[in-house]
């Protein structure tokens, strides 16, 4: 066995590291410093997880467990803290330590207007958000992995309202906490039953004894924890912080949507995909719960006008694929997914920001147009990352949404339908944003287009490498329709899911997947939603306000006005009436009761009142005395 | 020889400080007092459990047959710590606090201190009573000649809910004492009683110490002294009462109760569970609404003092080992929350939240720290609260005491989500947002409050990465009491 293995916890360590420099010598840091140190941790957390890779890329390697100490052992619990390193664990460090290192890149060119101690207190965020996540996808067992869950919770509340002066800001990073929350008690419950029925949390015992449990524990313990991964992964119905996570600054969106977060949830699923595996009602639940979620945030990213919105809803929509993909048995189509999304989301949003940087904060894209010709650079690699997004081959996206929408059709050709049918509006959506953003005329203010600029090296470089790997991502999973053995992530993944793969194996297939003829048809769908929306868009932006449907959709479904009719406002008037009116009109009106009742006894007390203090101490050795003396005398 | 100096210091630094003139060489006789105590526990914390120095046992009253019995296992190691560490903390916190009468204040909060130790140690019945009440007495004259403009209501409703739990208790005590064969008031007199109450005994037996233990955690509907008091009292007396005496209840529950009548602990399970539960719901969402700080953390702890009382009566040693940490961690935090609150309101002259805002750009590092110990109040992962809670909700879910553990995880659950409504929505209002007329000439935080805060980040963050060393501590006490109540079921 190689040794860089037990050099894994370097991994999280690195970033940590950098946290506690940058937030305890925050005010002494200059700004280039807390940069470097940010982006170096980081760095150096992505060398190490290259060396980790080409250990388990061996063949011959065997998925490794390093303990450090136990967390928390009572009775006959025993909870280590303890890594797990096998090929998706590494996978998940590449792409969280890759990207998150071209992010932290970006920033110190983004961020430059900020003061410095704020400036260390973003990049300290920033490096405690990627511990987090490392500690996520490095825990082996579900305890470690929640800790990393609740620590990206609280380093996204930290992000979203890095502005804190704002009072939005802060609403919607607490709005981002709550939910979470609310899907962390759900995966709170799932590991106590996990310790019921298992005894222990750790991956691998739990994995192993999965077949003899009975089914019905295992499906309250996968819809549990799928409950988690809706408020994590933001699936209906806890998806609605997301889009409102728009507040923090654009890299962070970038952290938050593509390397850390949100694909925590997915993360999560494809680890315990023996549990779902056994669980064909929770699978069944995931891919229709991914699917609608998959629609319906498509539907709205159709009329939003926030450049970042569009983005984010695109993410959540996204998202839904991926647990389609999960639900559908296609455990690698969606860690595929994730890897492609990876690339190209970080690409929009960095793309977005350096669109955003360039006219001063404006991000209406009723206000932006023509962008393409002083935006050289951002402007080819967002387009890149628009076919990417668009499922147009030969871009990553196209393989890797292709897979899971054959498997969607394997599952249920139903499924696939509205798969398809989300995917033309994929296109749609990506190009109308395109479109608006970087072609025709340009609608902003004149001081704007007098200072329009391409952003400095800091930030275009990061949009090069992303665009590079946004186009080429694909190839890592050639279907194998077209080559034998060409899906090269599948063989690489294949260890993590054999277990999975061999209890399909056994049912077999009902129908034959028509590959080609269903990727031709998903081609022409991404092409026709792409080209429409870049016919229409670009010759005559949508600059007026919706109206009838798409008002609808441009007000989100009114799904957020739902939230606070139905909970919300209930919950704070339940709050209101205990404590304004039960509180004092009835617990305490009987303890005044009470009190009255012992008026005579009461009015004594105040007597001895006196404010003597020597005279209260007197009084209480008497009162001792006297006790003793009353329980001698009972005694005889 | 160790629990009777825990005892002893602080009783005759108390009594000394009496006769100390001017507030600050009051100040200084009580930290040395409380650091010499603290010197002593931690000294504990390095014997072995079996070693002599931890009990001391001598004639105390022969004919009540009562003796002066004292002696420090697991919980007693680690509510003595609690105790001893809690002390500097409060006071270096508060040091800037200034009291009219000073060395009065500081000598009653020493014999407050010598009574909480002596309930922590007490191996004899009526000892554990007299240091109840040695431990509640000072604290009503605290209230009352120090508190805010409503003190005097404050305190009277706070004696009047405490007397009537110490009388009931008394009672209680002495039909158990009459009960004993050598009528004797030692524990262990006591458990060997419990298989010998007949269980219409039991039945009744438990109300009269539950609603003693009950009133002091405070469980719902007996806690509405608790606000009131926690709001009138001075800073500094709130956070004994808040971090430290509320465990006397949740220790006699563990020690007193739940050994000596296990099958009317057991009879009453469900009813007692419902009402901790009520009780964590109902304070999280009336906490929501406070605009006072020390309301709203008066109601928080409320809620978390429900969740360790219903663990208890899950009986589980994993549910136990949790209410051994979190009693520890419950008030360290808590301490760290009040030293925020104490800060604020001596800066504004106000504790509304409403009039504040802004805080953090005027004293980001109060923020930061305030932040920490805001997180470790809703069990952030990684914070000692975590661990605590972990181990609390896992002993819920697991218990065979009830039919109902798994409605009762869930709706306690619920107290997860919304402690973290309440305490975001502060840090919220209180430090984020621009500064007011009010905010605007904050200053950050001073060298005291920074040490003291720094310390209980620290604690925080050790015990909620490497919890061990603190769940080793109590085992020994775990296993034992869960094996006596389990005596019947």
């Amino acid at each position: 066995m190689n040794s860089m293995i037990h050099l894994v916890w370097l991994v999280p360590i690195l970033p940590l590291a950098g946290f506690l420099l940058n937030g305890l010598l925050r005010n002494y840091l200059s700004k280039s410093l807390s940069g470097t140190i940010g982006c170096l941790t980081l760095l150096g957390s992505f060398v190490v997880s290259v060396l980790l890779f080409l250990d388990v890329k061996q063949p011959g390697f065997e998925p490794t467990v390093i303990s450090f100490f136990d967390f928390i052992s009572v009775g006959e619990l025993h909870i280590p803290f303890a890594f797990q390193v096998d090929q998706l664990s590494v996978l998940f460090l590449l792409i969280i330590t890759g990207v998150g290192f071209l992010i932290h890149l970006y920033s110190t060119s983004y961020m430059h207007d900020e003061e410095p101690p704020h400036f260390a207190r973003y990049f300290s965020y920033l490096n405690l958000f990627v511990f987090s996540m490392l500690l996520l996808v490095l825990g082996a067992n579900y305890v470690i992995l929640f800790i990393g869950w609740e620590g990206v919770g609280l380093c996204s509340y930290l992000l979203i309202g890095y502005w804190f002066k704002n009072i939005e800001y802060g609403n919607a990073a607490k709005k981002a906490f709550i939910m979470n929350r609310i899907g962390d008690l759900g995966f709170l419950i799932a590991i106590f039953m996990l310790i019921q029925q298992f005894g222990t949390v750790s991956f691998d015992t739990v994995f192993s004894k999965a077949h003899g449990a009975p089914v019905h524990v295992l499906t309250a313990i996968t819809l549990l924890l799928f409950v988690g991964a809706t408020g994590k992964s933001a699936q209906i119905p806890l998806y609605t912080w997301l889009p409102d996570a728009m507040a923090g600054p654009t890299p962070v969106s970038a952290l938050i949507h593509a390397a850390t977060m949100v694909t925590a949830g997915i993360y999560m699923i494809a680890r315990s995909n023996i549990l779902y595996t056994l669980t064909p009602v929770t699978l069944t639940v995931v891919a229709i719960i991914g699917l609608a979620t998959a629609l319906l945030a498509a539907t709205i990213a159709l009329k939003q006008n926030d450049i970042k919105k569009v983005l984010a809803y695109s993410t959540v929509s996204q998202l839904g694929y991926m647990f389609l993909g999960l639900g559908a048995g296609a455990f690698t189509g969606s860690v595929f997914h994730v890897m492609t999304h990876a690339f190209f989301k970080a690409l929009l949003f960095l793309g977005a920001g350096s669109v955003i940087h360039a006219l001063g904060s404006e991000q209406d894209i009723r206000k932006m147009g023509g962008l393409w010709r002083r935006l050289p650079i951002t402007h080819i690699t967002f387009l890149l990352a628009c076919f990417a997004i668009a499922g147009i081959p030969p871009f990553s996206g196209f393989f890797s949404k292709d897979e899971i929408l054959a498997a969607a059709y394997g599952m249920h050709p139903a499924l696939y339908v509205v798969g398809v049918l989300t995917a033309l509006m994929t296109a749609y959506y990506m190009f109308r944003l395109y479109s608006m953003t970087f072609l025709g005329k340009f609608r902003g203010t004149p001081e704007q287009e007098h200072h329009l600029h391409e952003s400095p090296a800091a930030m275009t470089i990061p949009l090069i490498i992303l665009a590079i790997l946004a186009t080429a991502g694909g190839f890592l999973g050639i279907p194998e329709a077209f080559a034998k053995d060409s899906h090269w992530l599948a063989h690489f993944l294949a260890p993590v899911f054999e277990g999975s793969v061999s209890l399909h194996a056994g049912a077999e297939r009902t129908t034959e997947t028509p590959e080609l003829l269903l990727m031709g048809i998903s081609v022409a769908v991404a092409l026709i939603g792409t080209i429409w929306a870049w016919l229409r868009f670009s010759r005559k932006p949508e600059l007026g306000e919706p109206s009838g449907f798409g008002k609808l959709l441009a007000n989100k479904w009114y799904v957020d006005e739902l939230y606070d009719a139905v909970i919300v406002r209930p919950l704070n008037a339940v709050a209101k009436f205990f404590s304004g009116w039960f509180e004092k009109s009835v617990i305490d009106w009987i303890v005044n009761g009470v009190g009255k009742l012992t008026l005579y006894g009461s009015r004594q007390i105040r007597l001895l009142q006196s404010g003597q203090v020597g005279g209260y101490v007197l009084l209480m050795v008497v009162g001792i005395l006297i006790l003793f003396l009353v329980e001698l005398f009972v005694k005889k | 020889m160790v629990p009777v100096l825990l005892i002893v210091i602080p009783l005759l630094s108390g009594l000394a400080g009496w006769f100390i003139k001017g507030e600050g060489a009051a100040r200084t006789w009580s930290l040395l007092s409380s650091l010499a105590t603290l010197a002593v526990s931690v000294y504990a914390l390095t014997l072995s459990k079996d070693n002599p120095a931890l009990h001391a046992d001598v004639e105390w009253i022969p004919a009540l047959g009562s003796r002066f019995s004292v002696g420090l296992d697991g919980m007693g190691r680690i509510l003595t710590l609690l105790t001893a560490l809690g002390y500097p903390l409060i006071l270096i916190g508060t040091w800037r606090d200034s009291y009219r009468k000073a060395p009065n204040f500081h000598a009653l909060m020493l014999l407050m201190q010598a009574g909480l130790m002596g309930v922590f140690v007490s191996m004899d019945a009526l000892l554990f009573y007299f240091f109840w009440e040695l431990a509640l007495v000072p604290a009503y004259f605290l209230g009352s000649q120090w508190g805010g403009e409503r003190r005097i209501q404050a305190t009277f409703k706070f004696f009047l809910y405490t007397f009537i739990g110490s009388l009931l208790m008394l009672v209680g005590i002495i039909w158990l004492y009459y009960h004993t064969p050598d009528h004797s008031f030692s524990l262990n007199s006591f458990y060997a009683l419990r298989s010998k109450i007949a269980n219409d005994d039991q039945v009744w037996l438990f109300w009269v110490f539950f609603i003693a233990f009950a009133i002091k955690m405070p469980i719902w509907p007996l806690h509405t002294w608790q606000p009131d008091m926690y709001e009138q009292a001075p800073t500094a007396v709130t956070m004994v009462l808040s971090g430290i005496m509320v465990k006397m209840g949740l220790f006699g529950i563990i020690r007193w109760l739940a050994p000596v009548l296990p099958t009317g602990f057991w009879a009453w399970g469900d009813t007692a569970s419902a009402l901790c539960i009520i009780g964590m719901i109902y304070a999280s969402l009336v906490a929501i609404r406070q605009d006072d700080l020390k309301r709203l953390v008066a109601y928080s702890s409320i809620a978390h003092m429900g969740l360790m009382c219903l663990a208890i009566f899950a009986t589980t040693s994993t549910g136990m080992q949790g209410v051994m940490i979190q009693m520890f961690n419950h008030g360290i935090n808590i301490i760290g929350l009040w030293i925020v609150v104490d800060l604020i309101e001596r800066q504004f002259h106000t504790r509304k939240i409403s009039e504040l805002g802004g805080l953090a750009q005027k004293a980001p590092g109060l923020a930061i720290l305030l932040v920490i110990v805001a997180l470790a109040n809703v069990a952030l992962p990684l914070t000692n609260a975590f661990v605590g809670e972990f181990l609390l909700f896992s002993g819920v879910y697991s218990s065979m005491a009830t039919r109902y553990n798994v409605l009762f995880t869930v709706v306690a659950g619920l107290s997860i989500i919304l402690s973290a409504v309440y305490t975001l929505n502060m840090i919220q209002r209180v430090f984020y947002g621009n500064v007011n007329r009010l905010t605007e000439k904050a200053r950050d935080i001073r060298l005291n409050e920074k040490v003291i805060l720094a310390t209980i980040v620290v604690i925080i963050v050790v015990i909620g990465v490497y919890p061990k060393p603190v769940l080793d501590l109590t085992k020994d006490t775990v296993e034992a009491v869960i094996t006596k109540m389990i005596y019947k079921q």
